[in-house]
């Protein structure tokens, strides 16, 4: 078994002439939490679609759990063992909770009905009750539809998914972006939780207080390039602004933009 | 936790949370208007809509106007739950009606006798090895016909990315020319006894509650289901999810496709003859039965019992304007009205729920 969950060497992606990516050389332990942050259009997302397979990448390579992978879309990827919390909720809102964590892979019964196989309800609200306890997640009722949910308890079920897959590594593509305070508070503590249960994770986001209290070690981006690889401990949140608009860059990646 | 399974987190179940199914509202509708048409017909007629109000039966209803009812709507209903499937994935079929047409005149011409009173079948439209053929043929010819626009549609939908009103508007007005280009205009007609049998007596109200039944059942149970209403809930999550969006289509579209030819079966069966005019507006009432049954044009919303108890209240204000001697264009005024006023309470009741959540 590899030390790292996730390793990408060389890791670049063009749109036409567009460079949105250029040598990414990213590694994420076991159980570690890292942050990724950097401006608007400085290549957050796009690296996070080219690990996910949502977009296929120019070049370089992605190394998960030991092996080299191609993922041709989203669902090879979270197979493989990665979920990934996207920006704009990927929720059904007129399905309930349980349809929602299952969308796409639901647990069914009498296969060989092909499109047309049984659901296993009782199954999937199980798992799903399993998850949400797992993750401290709070939901009054999980057969009312997602539409009739706070935006917090909506991202807490986007989340909750991790937990019900029991997945390798975790995504999170600015999961509090859209939330007030006590639903922030609400999501950052699922993050805690899953930190104590050893999950990998990546968080994608643009809150300074965020990520200095979740995570172990700090990325940042600039113009596509990776430019710094912050311990927590060895930096504070000036040193990371620095670095996101350009004033600083890392030792090991001068010359890099 | 068996206890809790409603909730987590140590939140009670909270029964004002509950949500009310929207079928128990469009059900209040068709009491409702059965409770006007009931006291119109008291003050009016002196007689009773529904129930039997004569002393030589026995029966407390009327059956033979509930009969009349539920056949009338009954070879609609059929395409109205494709169409209810199609809306749901927040598409629309416009073509249902034109490919009655269509496969009303093809299937017909598979199902017709040799001889009749003697004579050669006059209308024959092949030759001798077309005709007295076992009826499974011009029944499968017609599901064939169907699914075969069906696939069109879908192919135009969701490969092409055509939005499904032009596609299924460019398929509407190609059936018909089909219909009519068929026979050059003239009636098929004569079918074999055992065609005839299809659609005659209660046999399209028994076909359409059977397949009302079995897509109940497809789209609660299923996969198929599950996915058809997360595809019309938001089709961007859905492909995230890993559902081939575009294969699912073709197949919501296909079965639509497939029902609107089996109506077409029952139909030309019922009546014996098939006619290019056929199905003429059927798109129309299927998609009002959908909208009054309370399914969403927007997607992601709506079931087949809705339409079916849709159907209903069509079947009611129809045989309802009759009963009170009413003309037919006062029916289609108040059906106008009835299709725009559901869609608006449905907003309505929307935006109240998005306000308190």
């Amino acid at each position: 078994m590899s030390e790292y969950i996730l390793e990408t060497k060389g890791l670049t992606k063009h749109y036409g002439g567009v460079h949105a990516l250029v040598d990414a050389n990213f590694t994420l332990e076991r159980g570690e939490h890292v942050a990724i942050m950097g401006d608007n259009g400085a290549g957050k997302s796009t690296f996070v679609r080219q690990i996910t397979g949502v977009e296929q990448r120019t070049r370089g390579d992605v190394i998960f759990d030991g092996a080299p992978v191609n993922f041709a879309g989203p669902l090879d990827a979270r197979e493989a063992g990665i979920e990934t919390v996207f920006q704009t909720l990927a929720l059904a809102d007129h399905l309930n909770v349980p349809d929602n964590l299952f969308l796409g892979r639901e647990k069914t019964k009498f296969n060989w009905l092909g499109p047309f196989r049984l659901l296993d309800y009782k199954s999937m609200r199980e798992d799903t009750m399993a998850g949400l306890v797992k993750t401290g997640v709070k939901i009054p009722n999980i057969k009312n539809s997602i539409a009739n949910m706070s935006g917090g308890q909506r991202q807490c079920v986007a989340i909750a998914r991790t937990a019900t897959f029991a997945s390798k590594l975790t995504i999170m593509d600015e999961p509090t972006a859209a939330l007030g305070v006590q639903e922030t508070a609400q999501v950052e503590n699922i993050i805690r939780t899953l930190k104590e249960q050893g999950e990998s994770l990546i968080l994608v986001s643009h809150n300074m207080r965020q990520v200095f209290e979740l995570v172990d070690r700090i990325i940042v981006f600039r113009r596509g390039r990776m430019v710094a690889n912050l311990r927590k401990e060895d930096t504070n949140g000036e040193d990371v602004v620095s670095y996101i608009t350009g004033a600083k860059t890392g030792a090991e990646f001068e010359g890099a933009a | 936790m068996s206890d809790t399974s409603e909730g987590t987190g140590g939140l009670s179940y909270d029964k004002s949370k509950r949500q009310w199914p929207n079928e128990l509202n469009v059900l209040a509708a068709l009491i409702l208007i059965i409770v006007i048409f009931e006291i119109l017909g008291a003050i009016f007629m002196q007689q009773s809509l529904l129930f039997d109000s004569r002393d030589r039966f026995d029966s407390i209803f009327n059956e033979a106007r509930l009969r009349i009812i539920i056949i009338q709507v009954a070879i609609i209903g059929i395409i109205a739950i494709g169409v209810t499937q199609v809306i749901i994935t927040a598409g629309i079929d416009l073509s249902s009606g034109s490919v009655v047409g269509a496969t009303a005149m093809i299937a017909m011409s598979f199902a017709q006798v040799a001889e009749v009173s003697g004579n050669p079948n006059p209308k024959a439209i092949f030759g001798d090895w077309a005709l007295d053929l076992p009826v499974i043929i011009p029944v499968l010819v017609g599901l064939g016909v169907g699914l075969t626009a069906g696939a069109i549609n879908g192919l135009l939908v969701a490969y092409s990315r055509i939005p499904p009103f032009i596609a299924t508007l460019g398929m509407m007005l190609f059936a018909r020319g089909v219909a009519q280009w068929w026979s050059l205009g003239n009636p098929v007609s004569f079918p074999t006894d055992a065609y005839a049998v299809i659609g005659s007596g209660m046999n399209p109200v028994f076909i359409f509650l059977g397949l009302a039944l079995l897509f109940h059942f497809i789209m609660n149970y299923t996969v198929y289901g599950k996915h058809t209403y997360a595809i019309g809930s938001n089709e961007a999550a859905a492909r995230m999810s890993g559902i081939n969006v575009p294969r699912h289509l073709m197949l919501v579209y296909m079965i639509a496709g497939a029902l609107a030819g089996l109506a077409a079966v029952i139909l030309t069966s019922k009546n014996l003859t098939a006619q290019s005019g056929m199905g003429l507006s059927y798109e129309l009432e299927a998609i009002a039965m959908a909208v009054i049954g309370g399914v969403s044009l927007f997607g992601g919303r709506g079931s087949i019992i809705g339409t079916v108890i849709g159907a209903l209240i069509i079947g009611v204000i129809t045989s309802g304007f009759t009963f009170l001697r009413l003309g037919a264009f006062y029916q289609e005024m108040v059906l106008g009205m009835i299709i725009v006023g559901a869609v608006a309470l449905d907003q309505w009741q929307q935006k109240r729920a998005a306000a308190r959540s």
